[in-house]
């Protein structure tokens, strides 16, 4: 292959490994939003527990890469739902704004909590034996490909829970309508459980799997990474799954392609003016719908 | 009601009049270290430095102040790793705990925005590790800050070092540099690695950046592996430098990688275990090859603390030894005292090695060394000097 087609392919990996991590973690910005209208802006830091509890798991327990995906996806998804009880629960017939307010004064407890905790970075072992190939000049990483698929994955499989199974059906029904839905034997407070704890589960496999990748981890870790996941699920058009997804490859594509082909120091202004203009040209994102509101 | 309130306001002003007179009697010296945030282990090591030289020259008695003894009492702030914060902590300890001088902070983009409130509340400021040129530089006059000095030597003379490292010792003719463009520190010093590298004839292939708190640098690695470099020179911090080291093998980066005194942490170790072996960077002392006078502050701070001190704990160490030397130097617990003697101070012999500061620079004149990573330690290789 000439060098040129082999940088190309070797970014556009890069670009999909990016993109996997923020879409897992876009998922739950999208499905609470799609279910109860909140922005949950502590789910960046309930990813970043996500990866403490992968660290956990691998360091004191010792076990190996299957356990260890299982027991943070479950791990998060618990405090997913202590948190939506605890937290947003009693305030969901408050304004919107307090709601909000009271999600990013969780996200600055879970990163102070596990400061206080943990006030070193930490190193998460290698879980899973890494083989680098040499594709043509393209070098793949084993776990690479692990991350991709495994995302794929999970991304495809909620994709069919909520589009093909009765609890979808529920999720997807509350967004419609939240007044009429509970009339017709919904249990509301149990679908909303189940959207936080996917939610959660999903930002902890996307802890676990960003551990791998970069396995130095610390407290403000979901902060950037979750602004991104966000910035995915407005792009994809906020509330929509598949959006979320969408935009998660698109803003890591534009980011690694931003500093592929330009100066590096250019990424982040040039790959956020794309974004604006994109958002100008489609204002709910991608795949997103406006929502009309009824007087 | 107006009269307990007065009463109230009395006995407050009365007490706080009281601790001020009883601690007159002690030298207070304030420390801004990096305890929380993003490299606590920098932090740490300096507050470790700090509170075992204080204890040190406390047991003998103090610090000779004229005819008299005084005892140190330390004031220690967290910056939690922010620069806002680092201003606001040298502020507190100026004005409220009114300390005599200040140690600290450590890393360039905390040193320069807490040197700032130093020089214009003309307190003295010692910065242990901060090698940007800028922290004691005024930058509108181009001239030396007046309170701020340094223990260490300031990044171009660490660039030239490493650039002649590099092509001498490494016969890398072609150079690729990944730095944080958003930090103080990591951007002067790969700024002047490449002028002094391109100026003795190497030639930098790839200039490549990214900002403080990114995780992946597969893009700008990436371009590096086109770029075909002899050698990679990484001026970050400990925390991530291997993953910087680990995302570019796994791309099939294989040259050998080089690093500046930001490495020095143990905790680089930790991090990077085993992906680091045989790399190379530029610090301020070798614990295994140490002076005498290092070896006794190597083995107390061993047995204090259970690790070997890092080139932040000697440095702090060292800025104390300073700080100390020249309050017995200037005869009186005095601010503009103390400045007056510290830029007048004999060649003081430190654990990190012989320092003067020169007439009207406020960065004193000493060496470097380069060490390299082997077995999982850090080994003294060469000592260098541009």
């Amino acid at each position: 292959m000439s060098e040129g087609i082999v940088y190309w392919l070797q970014q556009l990996l890069n670009a999909l490994q990016l993109g996997s991590i923020y879409g897992l973690i876009a998922l739950g910005y999208t499905m609470v939003y799609g279910i109860l209208t909140m922005i949950n802006f502590a789910h960046g830091d309930v990813f970043m527990i996500g990866a403490f509890f992968c660290f956990l798991a691998a360091v004191y327990l010792g076990l190996p890469f299957a356990p260890v995906l299982l027991l943070t996806m479950i791990g998060t998804a618990l405090l997913g739902v202590a948190i939506e009880r605890l937290a947003y629960k009693p305030l969901r017939h408050a304004p919107r704004v307090s709601a909000i307010i009271t999600a990013l004064g969780v996200g600055i407890f879970l990163e102070n909590f596990t400061l206080a905790l943990a006030p070193y970075p930490k190193h998460i072992p290698a879980l899973l034996e890494n083989t680098n190939w040499n594709l043509g000049g393209v070098s793949v990483s084993s776990l690479q490909i692990i991350i991709i698929c495994l995302s794929l994955g999970l991304m495809f499989l909620l994709d069919y829970v909520v589009h093909r199974t009765p609890v979808g059906m529920a999720m997807r029904a509350i967004s419609w309508d939240k007044t009429f839905v509970p009339l017709m034997g919904v249990p509301v407070d149990l679908v909303i459980s189940v959207t936080f704890a996917i939610g959660a589960g999903l930002a902890g496999a996307a802890g676990t799997m960003y551990g791998l990748a970069y396995p130095v981890i610390d407290p403000y870790m979901g902060i950037m990474v979750g602004w991104k996941a966000f910035i995915s699920a407005v792009v994809g058009g906020i509330g929509n799954i598949r959006g979320a997804m969408i935009g998660a490859f698109i803003l890591g594509g534009v980011e690694i392609f931003v500093a592929a082909f330009l100066p590096s120091t250019y990424r982040d202004f040039v790959a956020f003016a794309l974004l604006l203009v994109l958002l100008i040209v489609r204002p709910y994102g991608i795949l997103g719908s406006p929502r009309i509101q009824k007087v | 009601m107006r009269k307990v309130l007065a009463l109230a306001i009395a006995t407050c002003l009365f007490s706080f009049g009281f601790t001020v007179s009883a601690a007159e009697k002690t030298l207070k010296l304030g420390v801004i270290a990096e305890l929380t945030g993003d490299m606590p282990a920098v932090g740490a090591s300096c507050k470790n430095a700090a509170e075992m030289a204080v204890k040190e020259i406390n047991a003998a008695g103090g610090v000779q102040v004229g005819k008299q003894k005084m005892k140190v009492e330390l004031v220690i702030e967290d910056n939690a790793g922010k620069a806002d914060q680092s201003a606001a902590a040298a502020q507190k300890l100026i004005t409220q705990d009114e300390v005599l001088a200040i140690v600290g902070p450590n890393a360039s983009r905390y040193a320069i925005p807490a040197s700032e409130i130093a020089e214009s509340s003309e307190t003295v400021l010692i910065t242990p590790w901060s090698t940007n040129p800028k922290t004691t530089l005024d930058t509108t006059t181009n001239k030396p800050k007046k309170y701020v000095f340094r223990a260490c030597f300031i990044d171009p003379f660490q660039g030239g070092v490493l650039a002649k490292f590099a092509l001498e010792k490494l016969k890398a003719k072609n150079a690729a540099v990944l730095y944080d463009v958003a930090s103080d520190y990591n951007k002067g010093i790969a700024e002047v690695f490449k002028a002094s590298y391109e100026k003795q004839g190497g030639k930098i292939v790839a200039f490549e950046t990214y900002t403080t708190n990114d995780k992946d640098f597969s893009a700008q690695l990436t371009k590096i592996k086109d770029a075909k470099p002899d050698v990679i020179f990484l001026p970050n911090y400990y925390s991530e430098v291997p993953l910087q080291v680990q995302q570019a093998k796994r791309l099939g980066i294989n040259v050998p990688f080089i690093g500046s005194d930001s490495w020095g942490s143990n905790e680089l170790l930790t991090l990077g275990g085993a992906d680091l072996n045989g790399y190379y960077f530029s610090t301020h002392y070798a614990a295994d090859n140490a002076a005498p006078v290092a070896k006794k502050f190597i083995e107390d701070y061993e047995k204090t603390y259970g690790a070997k001190p890092d080139d932040v704990a000697a440095l702090t160490y060292d800025a104390f030894g300073l700080l100390f030397g020249s309050i017995k130097s200037a005869g009186k617990a005095d601010r503009e005292a103390i400045r007056a003697a510290l830029s007048t101070l004999p060649s003081y012999k430190g654990v990190t090695g012989d320092m003067k500061f020169q007439a009207d620079s406020r960065d004193p004149i000493k060496s470097a060394v380069v060490l390299q990573i082997k077995d999982g330690k850090f080994t003294y290789f060469t000592n260098a000097n541009p």
